[in-house]
């Protein structure tokens, strides 16, 4: 165990304004996790003796069946295919460095109906088999089922793996090359030196890509309910939407808050005994491994198969359907949409990175426990099943605008009528809820790795800690606060329950707008926006691709 | 379009709030807008009235209670009579009546104080293949608890509203204990775990992997109309069942009035407009649903149909048994 610095005296945290600012933030962003929590306090009935009498051991098993299932496959393909692109050189790497984000564009409600369109019975796939080897009914061969529990895995782990891979790649791009080179100059194979050294090296990233994918996982509602997997995120909707109790479905939203919990414990304590400083951001460039031959070939395929799987495949199907229904789906809309959707998609990027760097440097400066507290609080909000964040949102937002108009009616005769509830605020700041726990968390991880000497030279040298922060570590953690910013982005440009619940009058964001057809599996006539949300989604990510590796090579 | 920035948004929301331009009137609709605008933009053009949409599937009525008297929202749109009835328990609308009202939609269609109003009524109907189910074979809900079509059944969800009105309407004419028996049955016919929506349950009829589905009857006409899904269709003959006893179960989209509706004559005025003949007809052309005003038919595909029975009983009665019908599902384990 490390020894921490000694902590200053309580009063001193108090009065410093990094504390102060990080309390603010996790204030404003506990607003609605605490309005949940006040609405599971007024349940319409007690639910739980129906629930726990029948279904609501399925339901979590299923939650765990699914989250091992997608967070292990997320694990093997987004890892496996870091460490390739970063380490080898095989055909065709350069492009694969970036087109493996490519299925992160895609929401999962979509690849699931594309899935489902090709792989059913009456789709394209089995509808060939059958003509190839004259069968005539679905009784005669086995072909497996995609709307089920592997579906499920299978659909949502092709989109997610995206954020592990992210997260290891930005980790195996910042590590020190000489550690991997004392590694093999004391003789471990390329193999080893990954098990032994760059694996455990870069943990903390990994772990808080996987606690992404897991968040996303057991937030998804779309896919589940596709597929009819019974997940707690299923049962808390049906709870709210067919027993009409909103009180109990905000119960089950804390009973989903434990799962939390367990997951960031998890990934604090995968952590533990973690210290490695990067002294600084190495000009050296990575010695690559030239592979050759069948190996060149199976790496090739192993990082092309989530990129044809997660992308190519549905986007060609997307593309096919875009073509053929473009008369139905074509709206002038469209221009209007993409623009809302690429601005509440910036600006809310740019927000949580400003407010995740707060929170990581602000723990950073005083690791005092509760500022570590205050921290984790903050990210909660990722754990909110996305319309119950929502209504979350709703709850503070309208007391607020109600309360104002009620004084100034009073003292001063003039209405303000509702100054928050229903704009394009309230999404913003939603989005800002949800997804701090991405930034944050991704910021701090590379936050961590730069050493405290830093800090100490820094501030010897007459600088006050926020210019120490501008000067010395946002330039050196570039990488991190990129990936960082491109997660939320796309995050956000996919994101549905909260935005349609929240947005203003005649406001389509695409995603909303594809949601008006892919609700009543109108897939033909959703292709087009939802099209457009990837290609839209795939430019910063491209561009952003190309800046994070540019981190390692630049002098 | 706007410019989305924080500090500008909050003036321009203040501005939009005091400053009331041309005349509007705000929806929150739980239906989609594409099955809406036709009407609206005839409101538009015969009115001059903006109609401005928020439309979600979940939320908007949490959201009109918060927002409370300062909500912007003039009518609640929703499907189901489940529904409509969430949305008068939690006091967030108002009763209303004008003389249009009155005559273009009929009694069981209204709540007894004009708190909601039922625009269209869809039938809940059997679809069976033409190939393999004999004419008259199947004839009530009732029958679908047969053993004979063990692992011939398609429907979606339990859970849906569709199903769960059709579940409270079984409670209502025939008691809790013999409901829950024949859904038990049911489930036990099941051709696979209940999936996907009331179209792919035809489609499920047409590859051959269930004899008898569940559906609404506008589906069918939405299918026809489909160069894809039109061979589904035309697969399945139209059930409408309990002809001989009470009627086949009908459920309605209906129409609310906020308490709080800023905008509420020209509210009214769209309200009576949906129940006059131009937007009952486009209801029935365009949605293959039954126009509600006496006197307004079905289209020429839905009357092709044939006239059916519907059950006479009150909705409001339906919606009380609401609750149990979901709990049935759940312990029945119907959707497992």
């Amino acid at each position: 165990m490390q020894t921490q610095a000694t902590t200053p005296p309580l009063h001193r945290v108090f009065r410093n304004p990094w504390f102060l600012s990080s309390a603010f933030i996790a204030f404003m962003v506990g607003l609605p996790i605490i309005a949940v929590f006040y609405l599971a306090f007024y349940p319409e009935e007690n639910i739980w003796p129906h629930l726990l009498d029948t279904v609501l051991s399925g339901y979590v098993s299923s939650t765990l069946i699914l989250m091992t299932g997608v967070g292990s496959l997320s694990l093997f393909m987004g890892v496996g295919s870091a460490w390739l692109v970063t380490m080898c050189k095989f055909p065709g790497r350069k492009m694969l460095e970036w087109a493996l984000l490519l299925p992160f564009a895609v929401p999962a409600y979509v690849i699931a109906y594309v899935y489902t369109d090709l792989l059913e019975y009456a789709g394209i796939v089995q509808g060939t088999l059958r003509e190839l080897f004259g069968w005539s009914s679905y009784k005669e061969y086995w072909f497996p089922e995609i709307r089920s529990m592997g579906g499920a895995i299978t659909m949502m782990a092709l989109v997610l793996y995206p954020y592990v891979y992210l997260m290891s790649r930005a980790a195996f791009l910042e590590q020190s090359m000489s550690l991997f080179s004392v590694s093999r100059n004391l003789g471990h194979t390329p193999l080893q030196s990954f098990f032994r050294v760059s694996l455990p090296v870069a943990r903390p990233a990994i772990a808080v890509g996987l606690s992404l994918v897991l968040m996303e996982t057991l937030n998804d509602f779309g896919t589940v309910d596709f597929f009819a997997v019974k997940t707690l995120t299923a049962g808390l909707y049906d709870t709210w939407l067919n027993m009409g109790n909103l009180g109990g479905a905000a119960q089950i939203a804390s009973l989903m808050l434990i799962f939390v919990v367990t997951l960031i414990y998890m990934e604090r304590f995968s952590r533990r005994k973690q210290k490695q400083f990067e002294s600084k951001n190495q000009g050296q460039s990575l010695e690559q491994f030239q592979l050759s031959g069948v190996k060149a070939a199976a790496a090739t395929f192993f990082c092309l198969l989530p990129v044809v799987t997660g992308f190519l495949i549905p986007i060609s199907v997307l593309g096919y359907y875009a073509y053929h229904y473009f008369e139905v789906s074509w709206t002038s809309k469209f221009v209007s949409h993409a623009m809302n959707s690429f601005t509440l998609s910036i600006i809310a990027a740019t927000t949580t990175i400003v407010i995740g760097v707060t929170l990581a440097y602000s723990k950073r400066l005083n690791s005092s426990g509760i500022t570590s507290l205050l921290v984790r609080f903050s990210g909660l909000g990722y754990a909110m099943p996305g319309a119950v964040l929502a209504v979350g949102i709703i709850v503070p937002f309208a007391a607020f605008d109600n309360a104002l108009d009620d004084f100034l009616r009073v003292n001063f005769g003039v209405s303000t009528g509702l100054l928050l509830s229903g704009t394009t605020f309230a999404i913003i700041f939603a989005y800002t809820v949800r997804f701090l726990a991405v930034s944050a968390g991704s910021v701090e991880s590379s936050l961590a790795k730069v050493t405290p000497s830093m800090d100490m030279a820094s501030r010897s040298l007459g600088r006050n800690n926020l210019s120490t922060l501008l000067r010395v570590h946002l330039p050196i953690i570039r990488g991190g606060i990129l990936t960082a910013a491109l997660v939320v982005f796309v995050d956000c440009m996919k994101e549905l329950p909260a935005t349609l619940i929240l947005r203003p009058f005649n406001f389509e964001t695409l995603a909303t707008h594809v949601y008006q057809f892919a609700s009543d599996e109108l897939l033909e006539q959703s292709a087009l926006a939802a099209l457009i949300i990837v290609l839209v989604g795939i430019l910063p990510v491209i561009f952003l691709s190309k800046s994070i590796s540019s981190t390692r090579t630049k002098k | 379009m706007k410019r989305l920035i924080p500090t500008s948004l909050v003036i321009a929301a203040t501005a939009a709030t005091s400053v009331q331009a041309n005349e509007e009137v705000n929806v929150y609709s739980y239906r989609q807008p594409f099955l809406m605008q036709p009407i609206f933009d005839a409101f538009t053009k015969d009115t001059g009235i903006d109609v401005n949409v928020v439309f979600a599937k979940k939320g908007l009525t949490e959201r009109l209670k918060r927002e409370g008297k300062n909500s912007p929202a003039d009518l609640v749109f929703t499907v189901d009579i489940g529904r409509l009835s969430e949305v008068v328990e939690a006091g967030v609308v108002q009763g209303v009546t004008t003389p249009e009202l009155e005559n273009n939609i009929p009694a069981q269609y209204h709540g007894p104080d004009g708190q909601w109003y039922g625009l269209t009524t869809r039938a809940r109907v059997i679809y069976a293949s033409k190939e393999r189910v004999a004419k008259d074979a199947i004839k009530t809900y009732e029958d679908l608890a047969k053993p004979e079509w063990k692992g011939k059944i398609c429907t979606r969800s339990g859970k849906h509203p569709y199903n769960v009105a059709l579940i409270a309407s079984m409670i209502a004419n025939n008691g809790e204990a013999e409901t829950e028996k024949w859904l038990k049955a049911v489930k036990d016919n099941l051709a696979q775990k209940p999936q996907g929506n009331d179209r792919a349950q035809v489609k499920a009829i047409k590859e051959g992997v269930c004899d008898l589905a569940i559906g609404n009857n506008y589906y069918y006409g939405k299918m026809l109309m489909d160069e894809e899904q039109s061979a589904w269709a035309r697969s399945v003959n139209i059930v409408f069942p309990n002809q001989g006893d009470r009627g086949t179960h009908v459920n309605i989209s209906g129409v609310s009035l906020t308490k709080s509706a800023p905008n509420k004559d020209n509210a009214i005025k769209l309200m009576n407009f949906l129940s006059e003949a131009t937007a009952q007809q486009i209801y029935a052309e365009q949605n293959f649903e039954y126009p509600v005003k006496p006197g307004v038919g079905p289209s020429a595909l839905v009357a092709s149909w044939g006239e059916f029975k519907a059950d006479k009983l009150p909705l409001n009665e339906i919606a009380k048994y609401r609750n149990q019908a979901v709990k049935l599902v759940d312990r029945t384990g119907f959707d497992n």
